[in-house]
């Protein structure tokens, strides 16, 4: 009479269980960046030339040149190169390693593992932007100039954290785009760099540069330690929607419907 | 526990899987057979969401697996052994996955004792693993969780003798206690060993289901038979109206072995072997998948 209960399909009892908190995710990206000895060594890699750069920069520079603003400034080229790599790395290095069929079997939200990864580098960030002004802070303090804190605002600092975070943001949008470790490097490093040439011998494209031309040319006002015109700020937007934000999309677009094998 | 209905996945023009049904039941070892190719991991990449269906769905316990919060603590995932970052330690590749669904370190240990993986060998990099011990690792980072579904691609591949019996072991205990298991294989002998119930998939369709004893039974009487002088025979069969093929040293005659035995005796052919083919599983395997076969096995030829 009731064959209905013998056919009737099991369920899973999931009344228990809460999604994965976003939180524990971060942790857990924050400690795939660290376990692996590629992942360590780029970490320590980020610190110790941070270091290295503001010792030069000590001992190479001109007395009245050693102010806090120079020291920090002179970390943000070797960090901006490194910190864009930690992005991309965070990204591929499961793509290449074929570590998304568990971490996704683990939590299917791709969007929430992707935006768990671009926390986990802002958060990376964070840390090498504290540690570049806390040494660069030393460095001052040790060389003892007169008149080496002037014209310190917090301008100063936003404008280098703007240059740190889109260089995270933009290794993570290379990552996401190409999945794959090396072409999404080399594809960062070079891309820009054939662009500036172009645009130098394109006269066209040069007149826009400051629009189009992100590292190049509309990033270098946050360099000059001048105040940036409402214009240079709007050409800083651009560039960056076209650099950073486009292909972020673009990669999460692919990530969101890739097939993961 | 696991349901597969209507399930077709098309790359661009090429069918991989074609309105596939089946389920997996609760307290059950389900094998999941088929040559390479046929379709099995694209299935259960679909069934971890991994991969999106082209048509029909998959439920495990009635959820789509998406829907499933924290799914580790209820369906264990093993897809591929080697998917693993191979600069990681056996233990770190636990701790992540603990550290993902939330469950104490001691759950780490606890795995690597029921896989049987050392202190030393869970503190060596994956890289330096052989497959069997990333076999084990990766059964043990699917039962972590402590999930009622297991979902298996290949398991046994690359395990020894010994190790396949121990995951026989492992399974049959976990299935006793209601587990429900899902494993694929290409390989006839470790199904047969593990599972209680068999699917067999050849070319994206389902061919055959169910446990040993049905998918013999209604495969019909086929009978081995060896005569002094089997074209004599292959002769009397013929004008017996009995269907044959040559097997070897042997005919494979599609009749009760009675039945040959009373041609062979009206017609006076000294017989010297008679019985009931056997391997019959591994011939039905063969069989039943030869079209999804890339070496042609069965042009054996028909009688003429």
């Amino acid at each position: 009479m009731s064959t209905v209960t013998s056919t009737a399909t099991p369920t899973l009892d999931i009344s228990g269980t809460s999604r994965v908190p976003f939180g524990r995710l971060i942790t857990v990206e924050l400690r795939k960046m660290a376990d692996t000895r590629a992942g360590m060594w780029l970490l320590l890699a980020i610190g110790l030339i941070t270091a290295a750069i503001v010792t030069i920069f000590y001992f190479a520079a001109p007395d009245e040149q050693r102010t806090f603003l120079n020291f920090m400034g002179a970390t943000a080229t070797p960090q901006g190169f490194l910190l864009p790599v930690l992005g991309i790395l965070l990204v591929t290095s499961e793509w290449g390693q074929r570590t998304t069929l568990t971490t996704f079997a683990l939590e299917p939200s791709r969007s929430k593992v992707i935006a768990s990864k671009v926390v986990a580098a802002l958060l990376l960030g964070l840390v090498a932007i504290v540690l570049a002004v806390g040494i660069a802070a030393v460095a001052t303090v040790l060389a003892g100039e007169p008149g080496a804190w002037d014209n310190i605002g917090v301008d100063d600092f936003a404008k280098f954290g703007i240059l740190q975070v889109s260089g995270i943001l933009q290794g993570l949008a290379f990552g996401l785009i190409f999945l794959n470790s090396a072409a999404a490097i080399v594809t960062y490093f070079v891309l820009p760099i054939a662009f500036s040439i172009v645009s130098n011998l394109w006269g066209a494209l040069k007149d826009a540069a400051p629009w189009v031309d992100l590292g190049g040319t509309s990033q270098q006002p946050l360099f000059s330690g001048v105040d940036m015109t409402g214009e240079q700020w709007a050409q800083l937007a651009t560039a960056s929607a076209i650099w950073i934000l486009l292909p972020f999309v673009v990669g999460l677009v692919r990530v969101m419907r890739a097939e993961l094998k | 526990m696991i349901k597969v209905d209507g399930l077709s996945k098309s790359y661009g023009g090429f069918l991989a899987l074609d309105d596939i049904s089946f389920s997996c039941q609760p307290g059950r070892v389900t094998g999941f057979l088929g040559p390479n190719g046929a379709g099995k991991t694209t299935t259960m990449r679909i069934m971890a969401g991994l991969t999106p269906a082209s048509r029909g769905e998959i439920t495990i316990g009635g959820y789509h697996f998406r829907d499933i919060p924290n799914p580790g603590r209820h369906v264990g995932v093993l897809l591929d052994a080697s998917a693993q970052h191979g600069g990681r330690t056996g233990r770190e590749v636990l701790t992540i996955g603990a550290k993902t669904m939330g469950l104490p370190l001691s759950r780490v240990d606890e795995m690597l004792a029921l896989v049987s993986l050392t202190p030393a060998e869970a503190k060596r990099r994956v890289r330096n693993y052989s497959l069997g011990m990333r076999q084990r690792l990766g059964i043990a980072h699917a039962l972590l969780g402590d999930p009622s579904v297991l979902i298996l691609d290949e398991p046994a591949n690359g395990l020894d003798p010994a190790g396949i019996r121990w995951m026989r072991g492992l399974l049959k205990s976990y299935a006793e206690r209601g587990g429900t298991v899902l494993l694929s294989s290409h390989l006839l002998n470790e199904v047969e060993l593990i599972a209680d119930e068999m699917i067999l998939i050849g070319r994206g369709k389902i061919v055959a289901q169910g446990d040993k004893k049905t998918l013999l039974a209604e495969r019909g009487n086929s009978t081995h038979v060896v005569a002094l002088d089997n074209t004599t025979l292959q002769e009397a069969l013929t004008s017996y109206d009995v269907s044959w093929t040559p097997a070897g040293d042997a005919l494979a005659v599609d009749a009760e072995p009675v039945e040959v035995g009373r041609i062979a005796a009206e017609k006076g052919i000294v017989l010297v072997e008679l019985r009931h083919a056997d391997g019959g599983l591994e011939n039905l395997f063969l069989e039943l998948t030869s079209d999804a076969q890339r070496d042609d096995i069965t042009t054996q030829g028909e009688s003429a």
